[in-house]
């Protein structure tokens, strides 16, 4: 029992120590050896250098050492593939084992060694295993199908192993269906149109009567299987809902939520008159509620699922608000999801236990939790209306408790509040008032001014507290900005003769001063309304507005139908779609409900992932991930070059505004002749961008557009822009995408390559005489290695040849060295090599390393060079504007690399001419504030893409380039060929 | 499915890596230990999604087991079987510590390999573990032709949890209900909310594969045999049984049997084990009724009496009780009488702790304390609830065993020799009086 001893280390010698120790006579030397070896591999040490030595341990009648030399086999097999051929035999051997324990133990072990050479040895054993006598060994080999199918999916179906797979679902024993269902399962998602889990009654039945005996992971498999079954009746669906029922009574929760999804999914399916559909409603409450009881892991999972099917079916937990209630020693996690479903439940008949408790938890020590009971209030407020009033007072309550966060929290939900009740609490404006000084949250601040604004006419000092903002109004976030401008033009509009000044001042702010073009795009709609038409402004700016919903934060309906069908899933704990953070195309599929009533068309529509993921069709709802990209999808698109100016703009006199008078006048300049204003339509929202996404659960998007998006005159044209407008507003704002990407043409014509001069590789000192200087080009797709030979050694050199080492890409002669003439003392030679990129491939250090040997008829030299990156970009490297979009977003933000190229003098256009040249595409280019932004990829010889985003800004000679690339070990390589390119 | 298995001790050294599937690379180690044990704020979620990789962590004492994976896994799944690795580990080397996890990796490597194939959880029952993963490699090797059969189709056969031969000299059945009962009252003594929940725990040592039946005084069962009867007798049963909102099982026990019958029969695992876990909500007998009495005198002083009544037959004896009376932030002394047992004022803990060792049934007692506060607080004080802890010898859900049948064809030892031991055992959960 000492066995920790093997984790201290003894370092200096250490390999070489075990070494001899494996290689010893003594067998419980050896032992005690290959556990250190393990023991070492755990921690994370490199000892791969002992693979023969440990392999020659296997050869073993002892089963517990046997299984500590295929640990080590799984873990390192991969790197030693040639090596690891000496395992085979042993393997193949055991598969013939009169021990069943033994046959099972090779067959697992070899379908983790992901060696090719390896794999094809598996064959034959993994055959006879799947039809032994012994379960247990069937066992193994079906779990081993998938295994082998994730090396090697073609092979798989060569051999027929899916076959065989599929007759096991009728084997005789249970554990041996379970994992042949995981099995086909797992294979069926990277084929999803194949009909390989062949779900019929039959195997249904089979399934179902394997359900009652097999082990409790067995049931788990079996169940997520059975999820994926269509019934095709509803008598077909009730009599599976009546054999999965009893699964609900397990103690495993895995298996209850599994049952959970199978019923919850084929309940669609039952007419909602039928007895047994209120049966089984009712039966599904207490084992939900039973989770609850289980370890707080558990609760959280069981707690994020069950949110999603109260909003399925609110009916089946609407009498349990009770067991929702925050205990006081639940973890915070659980107690934030509780709160959550305390609010979906809340209703007329439970409101006033609810309001009681969350006045409780704003009370607490945890700001999150606190936070989001006070916003709780305000939520329950507004969906039950008879509480309204009760909720207010409450919220009353709590500011006076001062509290910095649960004071600037209840005003964001008062105002909220006041949306969906207007004209009924403004009584408490006054309390609001007092605490204006203790904002300090951009969203607190925001619903305050709005607050103001909105109820100016009541506020005797509105002007003298929107004022107050306005000294900081540059240092205030977009949002209070934007708010305060909306709820200044608000306070004009109201008593325009007290408050001209102040209007103005904040219009200037936000149009002159500001280079946010949000704020002054709507800055200037104000400006306009308000010059040409103030009546017209009034009805705009004052309009009514649309209540708020009752419900804010419901998941949208089709992706909520999706994660029913995900019950007991990572999918179903973040409520994203698997496609969401599942890589490549595995489980890409789209499920859905398939109902007697209701949308269902059909259950499952495949997508068509390719290999790459590049053209991943996102589902409806994609999370933003607030990535790059996401940010060119947005809104606030501002290309400035061409792009047809869309006729617009009906010019509108300055003498036509009486309404600000002379003020206003000498802010706008003399210009009589205003330019053109363009439309502005919406901005086409490319199919890529979220149409929900999964807010939280605070209503600040529908604020912005509360006042502005609304309001039917924002297309219209406006007319007198001031002279001094910023020349990014004149630019179209409409088109977005499309136009941006349309200049990728346009970007001028490339220059020719940049070839790094000669630089001398092989000194004549260390090759006795001989000294080699030389370049790598790259010329209509050849890839050239261009040296100059130089004899510096007293004799005649003669008989030339070239050889590569392996290297990164693969490069290697495409033909003979051609230097026909012997080279005379003092005498110098051009030679240039083609090169192709099909040679052998090693990974190097640097990664653009190549290390060469030449040969001449007085010895062989060796040197190393490093050849640029750029060489190895094809022609063909420029991406669809599209597949750039999506691959962007597709490549994890971890393998984004963000470099600095110093002290470069070029212009963005100048650049990307150069870098084309190199095979470097520009696909966009976008300005912003004064940036450049330019969207660029290149392609790799071997089909690596890297796309990069340089910035320039003008008159800052300093860039930053970010790459991207599935490969991120080239991100360095490429920099530095960025550099190289743009500084020559 | 599961990707890989990590442990680590409370420094985020690896203690155990196991990687099942290509997805998984070693820095997924890292991963978690710069994101979740290093992190500067405690993580806030038992699952974490961290570069497309998701992590899930349980804690036993100081040690992490995290379970990495790159699908849309089952999470109840993982977790569950998260729990049952730390259970098969408790099983075999007792506490789960850095010690025991080191003293113990060559085993514990041994069983992830078995428990846990590409990453879908097998036959996890220590039972059934125990019979061929031992510590003794060699031992394994000598096991006859029927022995290896014997153990392989344990392993996959539809009893899992049991070997067959088992015997004992002495036939003994322990049966624990173990119940934990929960209130939350108004300081007016109304209810607004209570429930049991319940367990029970058994310990068997049985030869052979015996059959059990257990039976209790569940309502619906009692009410089927009712039926036909007299309504005095419907009347009669109608007290004693109760009402339970909700029950699981070991998954020894045959489910659809009970779906349809309402009758709880299995083949029980050797040894300990949880056979049903319950929960009700109607009918609940609340050992103890708090009554509180807060008066504020001034703004400096503070008035308190509790009262508190046992409620159970006077025959009956509770134990371990603790009544823990939160006060103010601002208190600056406290004055306790009580009647019985010891009282304390504890200013860390910002409350005073009275504990009685033994109070018998149908009595009651009381404390009164003044207390004394500092003035300058401006803060209305919160008033949080006073909580009580206890033991009693009944089960506060009423529930009783009624039967507990053992049948074994096989072995000639019949239901009245085995030896049956059943123990009620009722505790406070959360159980707290508003005041």
């Amino acid at each position: 029992m000492t066995d920790s001893k093997y984790f201290t280390t003894t370092k200096k010698g250490e390999i070489f120590e075990l070494k001899a120790e494996l290689n010893s006579d003594k067998k419980e030397k050896k032992k005690e050896a290959v556990k250190k070896v393990i023991a070492s591999m755990t921690v994370g040490k490199d000892v791969s250098a002992l693979f023969p030595d440990v392999v020659n341990c296997m050869q073993t009648d002892n089963l517990e050492l046997k299984k500590l030399v295929y640990l080590y086999l799984m873990n390192y097999a991969k790197s030693q593939p040639d090596m690891a051929i000496m395992a085979v035999n042993t393997f193949v051997k055991d598969c013939e084992d009169p021990n069943p324990l033994i046959r099972a133990l090779a067959v697992r072990t070899m379908g983790c060694i992901r060696v090719d050479k390896i794999t094809e040895y598996l064959c034959e054993p993994l055959r006879k295993c799947l039809k032994d006598e012994d379960p247990y060994v069937r066992k193994t080999a079906a779990v081993c199908v998938a295994k082998l199918h994730d090396i090697n999916a073609q092979l798989v179906e060569d051999q027929g192993f899916l076959d065989t797979l599929k007759d096991l679902i009728s084997d005789s024993n249970p554990m041996v269906v379970a994992n042949a269902v995981a099995a086909l399962s797992e294979i069926a998602e990277s084929h999803p149109n194949s009909n390989l889990l062949d779900l019929n009654p039959q195997t249904i039945n089979k399934l179902l009567t394997a359900l009652n005996e097999c082990t409790e992971w067995g049931q788990i498999f079996i169940l997520d299987c059975l999820a994926n079954y269509t019934p095709r009746d509803d008598r077909e669906s009730q009599s599976i809902c009546e054999r999965v029922t009893p699964r609900l009574s397990h103690a495993n929760s895995a298996v209850v939520l599994s049952a959970v999804k199978v019923l919850m999914k084929f309940m669609e399916m039952l007419p909602k008159d039928l007895d047994y559909y209120g049966t089984l409603l009712k039966k599904l409450a207490p084992p939900l509620v039973t989770l609850l009881s289980a370890e707080p892991e558990l609760q959280y999972v069981a707690l994020r699922n069950i949110n999603l099917i109260v909003q399925r079916r609110p009916e089946i937990l609407k009498h349990e608000m009770k067991v929702f209630f925050v205990k006081y020693n639940d973890p915070i996690y659980v107690k934030l999801e509780k709160l959550d479903i305390m609010i979906r439940l809340a209703s007329q008949a439970n409101i006033a236990q609810v309001l009681a408790e969350l006045k409780e938890y704003a009370t607490e020590v945890d700001v999150d939790f606190v936070r989001k009971a006070v916003r709780a209030i305000g939520r329950c407020a507004i969906k039950v209306e008879q509480s309204a009033e009760r909720c207010v007072s409450t919220l009353l309550d709590l500011i006076q408790t001062k509290v910095n966060y649960v004071v600037q929290e209840a005003i964001v939900v008062i105002k909220d509040i006041f949306r969906k009740y207007p004209n009924k609490y403004e009584s408490v404006i006054a309390t609001l008032c007092e605490n204006l000084d203790s904002l300090d949250e951009p969203e607190a601040r925001a619903a305050m001014i709005w607050i103001v604004g909105e109820y100016a006419e009541r506020i005797d000092n509105a002007d003298e507290l929107l004022e107050s903002f306005l000294e900081g109004f540059h240092d205030e976030s977009t949002q209070v900005q934007l708010q305060l401008l909306t709820a200044i033009v608000k306070l004009f509009l109201k008593k325009p003769t007290e408050t001209q000044e102040l209007v103005q001042q904040v219009l200037s702010l936000a149009t002159q001063d500001s280079d946010n073009p949000d704020l002054r795009d709507r800055g200037y709609i104000y400006w306009r309304l308000l010059s040409t038409d103030p009546v017209a402004a009034k009805e705009v700016v004052l309009a009514e507005k649309p209540l708020i919903s009752e419900e804010t934060d419901l998941i949208e309906p089709t992706l909520l139908e999706e994660l029913i069908c995900h019950i007991g899933t990572l999918a179903s704990v973040y409520h994203k779609p698997p496609s969401a953070f599942v890589e490549g195309s595995r489980g890409v599929q789209h499920k859905r409900l398939a109902g007697s009533s209701g949308s269902g068309e059909s259950v499952e529509s495949p997508d068509t992932g390719s290999a790459a993921g590049v053209s991943e069709a996102p589902p409806a709802v994609i999370p933003s991930q607030g990535d790059l990209l996401g940010d060119l999808l947005n809104l606030d698109l501002t290309p400035t070059t061409t792009g047809p100016p869309p006729p617009a703009s009906t010019g509108m006199q300055m003498g036509a505004m009486d309404l600000l008078g002379g003020g206003l006048d000498s802010l706008m300049g003399d210009e009589s002749e205003p330019p053109p204003i363009p439309l502005r339509t919406d901005t086409p929202q490319s199919p890529q961008l979220p149409h929900q996404s999964p807010s939280p659960p605070d209503y600040s998007p529908t604020e912005l557009g509360g006042d502005l998006g609304g309001s039917p005159a924002m297309g219209a044209p406006f007319g007198a822009p001031p002279a001094t407008m910023p020349a990014s507003f004149n630019a179209p704002v409409s088109g977005g995408l499309d136009d941006l990407f349309d200049l990728a043409g346009g970007v001028g014509m490339p220059m020719g390559a940049y070839n790094p001069p000669k630089t001398l590789w092989l000194p004549a000192m260390k090759a006795k005489g001989l000294e080699i200087s030389g370049t790598f080009v790259r010329r209509a797709g050849v890839i050239q290695m261009e040296m100059t030979l130089n004899n510096k050694a007293m004799s005649v050199m003669s008989d030339f040849a070239i050889q590569f080492n392996r290297n990164s890409f693969g490069l290697a002669p495409a033909g003979p060295l051609q230097i026909l003439t012997p080279l005379s003392p003092n005498q110098s030679i051009e030679a240039a090599l083609p090169l192709s990129t099909v040679g052998p491939v090693m990974k190097m250090e640097p990664l653009n390393n190549l290390q060469v040997a030449v040969k001449n008829n007085i010895d062989v030299f060796y040197f190393s060079c490093q050849y640029p990156i750029s060489m190895l970009f094809v022609e063909d490297g420029k991406m669809e504007r599209q597949v750039f979009l999506a691959t962007w977003k597709d490549i994890p933000n971890d393998n984004e690399s963000q470099f600095q190229i110093k002290d470069c003098h070029l212009n963005s256009d100048a650049a990307s001419n150069k870098l084309q040249g190199s095979n470097i595409f520009t696909i966009a280019k976008r300005t912003v504030e004064g940036q450049d932004m330019l969207y660029q990829s290149m392609k790799l010889t071997n089909g690596i893409w890297v796309l990069a985003e340089l910035r320039v800004q003008m008159g800052n000679p300093n860039y930053t380039i970010s790459l991207k690339c599935r490969a991120p070990e080239v991100s360095q390589c490429v920099f530095q060929n960025y550099e190289m390119v743009l500084k020559n | 499915m599961i990707g890989g298995l990590f442990i680590y001790n409370h420094k985020g050294e690896v203690l155990i890596s196991r990687v099942y599937r290509d997805d998984i690379g070693r820095n997924a180690v890292d991963a978690f230990r710069v994101n979740v044990i290093h992190a500067r704020q405690q993580v806030r979620s038992p699952v974490t999604n961290i570069a497309r990789t998701s992590f899930f962590h349980v804690k036993r004492s100081n040690i992490w087991l995290a379970a990495v994976t790159k699908q849309n896994v089952n999470a109840t799944m993982v977790f569950e079987f998260l729990y049952k690795m730390c259970d098969v580990m408790s099983a075999y080397f007792g506490k789960i510590s850095e010690e025991n996890v080191k003293n113990n990796f060559v085993l514990i490597y041994e069983l992830l390999d078995e428990i846990l194939d590409f990453g879908y959880p097998q036959n996890s029952e220590t039972g059934a573990l125990k019979t061929f993963i031992t510590q003794q490699g060699i031992k394994s090797q000598h096991h006859s032709k029927e022995e290896q059969s014997q153990i392989t189709s344990q392993v996959t056969g539809q009893i899992g949890w049991r070997r067959e031969g088992i015997k004992y000299r002495r036939n003994e059945l322990f049966l624990d209900v173990l119940e934990s009962v929960n209130l939350l009252m108004s300081p007016q003594g109304q209810v607004l909310s209570a429930h049991v929940s319940g367990r029970v725990v058994m310990k068997s040592y049985l030869s052979g594969m015996p059959e059990c039946k257990f039976g209790m005084n569940d309502k619906i069962v009692i009410d089927k045999q009712g039926k036909g009867g007299s309504s005095e007798d419907g009347a009669k049963s109608g007290k004693q049984s109760i009402a339970i909102d909700d029950c699981t099982f070991h998954q020894c026990v045959r489910l659809s049997k009970f779906d349809s019958e309402r009758s709880i029969s299995f083949i029980p695992p050797d040894g300990d084990y949880e056979l049903m876990r319950y929960r009700t909500t109607k009918d609940i007998i609340l050992p103890f009724r708090v009554i509180p009495l807060v008066r504020e005198v001034g703004r400096t002083k503070l008035e308190v009496k509790v009262v508190i009544k046992s409620n159970f037959k006077s025959s009956l004896l509770a134990q371990k009780i603790e009544v823990r009376i939160p006060t103010p932030l601002n208190t600056s002394g406290v004055q306790l009488i009580c009647m019985k047992g010891k009282a304390k004022y504890k200013a860390s803990e910002n409350a005073i702790v009275w504990k009685v060792k033994r109070m018998a049934g149908m009595k009651e007692s009381q404390i009164s304390a003044e207390i004394e506060l500092l003035p300058n607080d401006k803060k209305k004080w919160a008033r949080p609830p006073i909580s009580m802890n206890f033991e009693v010898p009944f089960a506060p859900s009423g529930l009783k065993v009624r039967y507990l049948k053992v049948f074994e064809p096989k072995l000639n030892y019949s239901d009245h020799d085995v030896i049956k031991w059943v123990r009620y055992i009722g505790r406070s959960g959360i159980y707290e009086t508003r005041c």
